[in-house]
């Protein structure tokens, strides 16, 4: 049977595991999450910086007024995202969140294709007094005036 | 090595807890954002809530003199909370204005009439529409209107007894 | 009247916890050697008080005593009981009652029941636990009053958010609250421990059965919370990533790690200063938890009305005692006397290279959390999900798997490899069968569903072979729970990856009348009409699904509700179990057309995810008696940990030896 190491040997070796098993985590963790952590955009963000298709990112802004446009599937909506500085067209395919409606906020996550579409994977209404995702609550000053002027009610 | 590795775990937290207090500090203004504040009213035109009192629109608040706007619902408990300061308010001759969110006629009525009425004019806005607008996401909320109809200022949750005075103070500037 | 008496009661506890606190440390003293038996009785006491407190609360909401700003606030008259009683806990002031109840009453039962400890370390536990419980008194009594009145009570409550309006998140909640505070008590200990300088073998397992309960509530309660969100949210998904959830997860890995360190303390006397870390960690990822779930610094589905007050009181009582324990731990841990030897290529070494990975999974999950936060310091907006959380926390999970296959079958102390290597054989010869079996027959379906699948199969095989060869009715209970624990990962590892490769999803906008085929499952929609339940109307579908060429129908009714107070709306999604997997059916909107839009999902084998949870508790349960009813039979011996290897070698079996 091989002899069980020396004392002191022994604290230092279970301290270096440890820590080349803590800073291995942190390194990993620290190069995955600048590759892989979605970023927030707004339209306007879009039209100056642009972005990268394919990268999945988040966007938030407004949805225009007498966008949104049901597809024959039933099931597809497209629809404008707006901020004052710039618009973006969205198509999602799914079920829409309860207060998914023209002229309220929405951050929709997923990706630009090539032709300059978002497609969405997710949409993230606000959907009750207790919840508003992070980003909405930056909303409001997205250009108030455009927005104001949508919702004139009939 | 020793010494110093003992010691390495609350270094690892004392970066958690920076990490912690600059998030705590960084968003405590983000949560009272008043964006609105200083822009003019979006426009909107609301549908009457209770037969006894008339329907609000924005060009309500554009006849020169300063009035507040109440955000509140039959179903919000620090509604009822404050509704003994806003008759404060009215009884001072404040003229408030009130926007029902997702509320029905029945329950609001029956609310006025447990808690008090202190609007000239209430609109029902079913789908929190106004209330996105305004930039409030929550209720209540009250905002002061000069008599342009500019946003002059935004009061977060309910108007307690020491709010009063602040706010007569706030209407007197929007003059 | 009720309400006035329940917050007198709260004070009352809150005061005793101060004497606990106080005479705790003078007993530790020289001359106050003599208060020593004063401390238990106080904690029995702390503890009944506030589970009155507690008690008086629940009573409050079943009366639906509207005067009350919480019950106002947080129930409604016409709500069905069970959520009444929910109600208590399901909101702020009310869960940090919870918080506190818990505490004490954990403290008043270790007072009551844990006699093997030396009773200096003991009353230093119980100070501790009083000193931890003191911070969450202040914070209930001066800042979140469960018990404040309203004047004038209002006619009506404003209910209870629907979206917890919910069987299993009635209970959730307490479950995985019992499982954080309860490694309070870990926490405590380890406090006492260092403070007394009597780290060691008996504080080990004083300390263990309450770490395996506070690990068994975290297991269900995650379990719990995951089969919640995956029928409740009406998104198909079992786990987010959600901070809540990440806030949940994070304790259990630390405990995780815990519980199987304290077991080698308690049996080989070695890792001592590591245990004593890892008791303080686990708590403090609790109480981080806690914090990011309550100040609001990070948004969730999950979360409740938040606000930055209690942000920063929270942040306060973190800083006093995270900071103070580790800064203990500092003081002391280098007077921690060395640990027995091992060899590392051993099961200690197993069980270190395990703790190792998990941590490094707790700092991966951590990290993930916290990096929006860091970056919206710098004003850039991100957030973190799937495709960091699975792929990076795989790097250390399998590397795990392989370890947690092995460690089990290997000896204390030291281990040749031999015997190792020759069983090891059997799991792997299982993976690679699962291998080819899934490469033909499923083909391409990614790399970590694939491994999941793979891994599942070697590590079912390989957490049973401890029993191999083993007089099965002497097998003390405690391999039992570790052999269907370790098999409940195998399980929920092998839902997890089915979950993810052989998932089916059809959307469509679909006529009356109309099948569609989803999977096996042929589909119909046959009508929608409205019905009303307590207190909500809803929508509700009628679908009829056959299976395969079966002529058995089945009925399944998804809702779309409607809740009137306050006013929300949910997703009910409805669910068909069959013994390969389950269908998920969703009802969402009407288009202009007349036609209503479905969102169907065929599941292969998903609910292993929860048998697996399930079989994981379960074996905590088993352990936990069959640990607990050996200890108390040999109370003061040393223990002996007969190995769990095949043909124990005498020279090994010799467990005292290596403790002398």
């Amino acid at each position: 049977m091989p002899n069980p190491m020396k004392a002191k040997h022994q604290r230092l070796v279970l301290i270096c595991i440890a820590f080349v098993g803590l800073i291995a985590a942190g390194l990993i963790a620290a190069y995955a999450l600048r590759d892989q952590a979605s970023y927030f955009y707004t339209p306007g963000d879009i039209a100056k910086k642009g972005v990268e298709p394919g990268q999945a990112i988040r966007l938030g802004g407004m949805v225009q007024t007498g966008s949104i446009k049901t597809q024959a599937d039933g099931v597809t909506i497209d629809f404008i995202v707006e901020d004052g500085k710039g618009t973006v067209p969205v198509r999602f395919t799914g079920i829409t969140p309860d207060l998914f409606v023209e002229g309220s906020g929405v951050v929709a996550e997923g990706r630009m294709d090539k032709a300059g579409f978002f497609v969405a994977d997710n949409l993230l209404a606000k959907h009750d007094e207790n919840y508003v995702p992070r980003e909405m609550r930056d909303m409001t000053k997205v250009d108030v005036e455009k927005v104001a002027g949508t919702v004139q009610n009939p | 090595m020793k010494h110093w590795a003992i010691w390495l775990p609350l270094a690892l937290f004392g970066v958690l807890f920076a990490v912690f207090a600059t998030g705590l500090i960084a968003p405590a203004d983000r949560t009272i954002a008043s964006q609105m504040i200083g822009k003019p009213l979006p426009q909107f035109d609301l549908p009457q809530a209770v037969p006894d009192r008339p329907a609000l629109a924005r060009t309500n608040f554009t006849d020169g003199k300063p009035k507040l706007l109440n955000v509140f619902a039959s179903w919000c408990v620090p509604c009822i909370a404050e509704a003994p300061y806003l008759q404060q308010l009215a009884d001072a001759g404040v003229e408030i204005n009130g926007v029902a969110i997702r509320d029905r006629s029945p329950d609001v009525q029956q609310f006025l009439a447990r808690n008090g009425n202190p609007y000239a004019r209430i609109g029902a806005d079913d789908v929190s529409k106004i209330q996105f607008d305004l930039g409030s996401s929550g209720v209540p909320e009250t905002f002061v209107i000069d008599g342009q109809g500019m946003i002059r200022y935004q009061h977060i949750g309910d108007i307690r007894p020491e709010h009063v005075p602040m706010i007569l103070q706030k209407l007197k500037e929007a003059q | 009247m009720i309400a006035e008496i329940a917050l007198a009661m709260l004070w009352l506890a809150a005061a005793l916890a101060v004497l606990q606190l106080v005479l705790g440390s003078y007993a530790l003293t020289v001359r106050g050697a003599e208060f020593l038996p004063a401390v238990r009785p106080i904690a029995v006491v702390q503890g009944v008080l506030v589970a009155i407190a507690f008690a008086l609360l629940i009573v409050l909401f079943l009366r639906t005593d509207l005067s009350v700003k919480l019950v106002a606030a947080n129930s409604h008259s016409l709500k069905p009981i069970i959520y009444k009683v929910a109600g208590a806990w399901g909101n702020h002031e009310g869960s940090m009652l919870l918080w506190v109840t818990v505490m004490g009453m954990a403290g008043g039962f270790v007072a009551l029941l844990e006699r093997r400890l030396n009773e200096r370390t003991m009353v230093a536990t119980l100070a501790g636990q009083a000193f931890v419980s003191l911070g969450f008194y202040a914070f209930m009594l001066f800042s979140s009053n469960p018990f404040e009145r309203l004047n004038p009570a209002p006619a009506e409550g404003n209910g209870l958010n629907p979206l917890l309006q919910d069987p299993g998140l009635a209970f959730h909640p307490p479950t995985l609250y019992i499982g954080y505070v309860g490694l309070s008590i870990a926490f405590s200990f380890a406090i006492g421990a260092l403070i007394t300088r009597d780290v060691g073998p008996a504080f080990a397992r004083a300390m263990r059965p309450w770490v395996m309960g506070a690990w068994i509530f975290l297991t269900l309660g995650i379990t719990a919370g995951s089969w919640w969100a995956y029928y409740e949210l009406g998104w198909g998904g079992w786990w987010f990533w959600d901070p809540v959830e990440n806030a949940s997860l994070m304790p259990w890995l630390a405990a995780t790690a815990l519980l199987h360190s304290v077991s080698v303390l308690a049996t080989r006397n070695a890792l001592k200063a590591w245990t004593v870390m890892l008791a303080v960690v686990a708590f403090s990822m609790s109480m981080v938890g806690t914090f990011l779930v309550r100040s609001g610094i990070l948004t969730s589905v999950h979360a409740f009305a938040v606000d930055p007050e209690r942000g920063s009181f929270i942040l306060a009582l973190l800083a006093i005692y995270i900071g103070g324990a580790l800064a203990l731990f500092g003081l002391r841990a280098s007077t921690v006397t060395e640990g027995a030897r091992f060899h590392l290529f051993s099961r200690e070494g197993a069980l270190v290279m395990n703790n190792v990975l998990l941590v490094g999974v707790l700092g991966i999950v951590l990290m993930g959390t916290l990096y929006p936060l860091v970056t919206e310091a710098f004003d850039t907006k991100v957030s973190v999900g799937p495709p960091y959380f699975n792929p990076v926390s795989a790097i250390f999970v399998f590397p795990m798997l392989i370890i947690m296959a092995a460690g089990p079958l290997m000896r204390w102390r030291s281990d040749n490899g031999r015997k190792l290597s020759s069983l090891m054989a059997v799991p792997a010869l299982a993976a690679a069968v699962a291998l080819a079996l899934v490469v033909v027959f499923a083909g391409d379906i990614g790399i970590l569903p694939l491994l999941g699948l793979v891994f599942a199969a070697g590590l079912a095989i390989a957490s049973v072979l401890p029993l191999w060869k083993r007089n099965l009715r002497r097998t003390p209970a405690h391999i039992y729970g570790m052999v269907i624990a370790h098999l409940g990962i195998a399980v929920a590892l092998a839902g997890m990856a089915s979950e993810s490769a052989f998932n089916t999803e059809k959307l469509v906008a679909s006529e009356f009348g109309q099948s569609h085929t989803v999977g096996p499952w042929t589909i119909e929609l046959q009508g929608v009409k409205p019905i009303a339940g307590a207190n909500w109307t809803a929508l509700e579908a009628r679908l009829v699904a056959r299976y395969g060429d079966s002529n058995v129908q089945t009925v399944l009714n998804p809702q779309s509700r409607m809740f009137a107070s306050p006013p929300t709306a949910t997703n009910e999604a409805a669910l068909l179990t069959r013994w390969n997997g389950q269908l998920y059916a969703v009802l969402g909107e009407e288009g202009d057309d007349g036609r209503w839009q479905l969102r169907l999902w065929w599941k292969p084998f998903v609910p292993l995810i929860w048998y697996g949870g399930l079989m994981i508790g379960l074996g905590g349960i088993l352990a936990l008696v069959g640990r607990t009813s050996r200890d108390r039979r040999r109370k003061d011996e040393p223990e002996f940990e007969p190995t769990a290897a095949p043909a124990p070698d005498p020279a090994v079996a010799g467990g005292k030896e290596a403790l002398a």
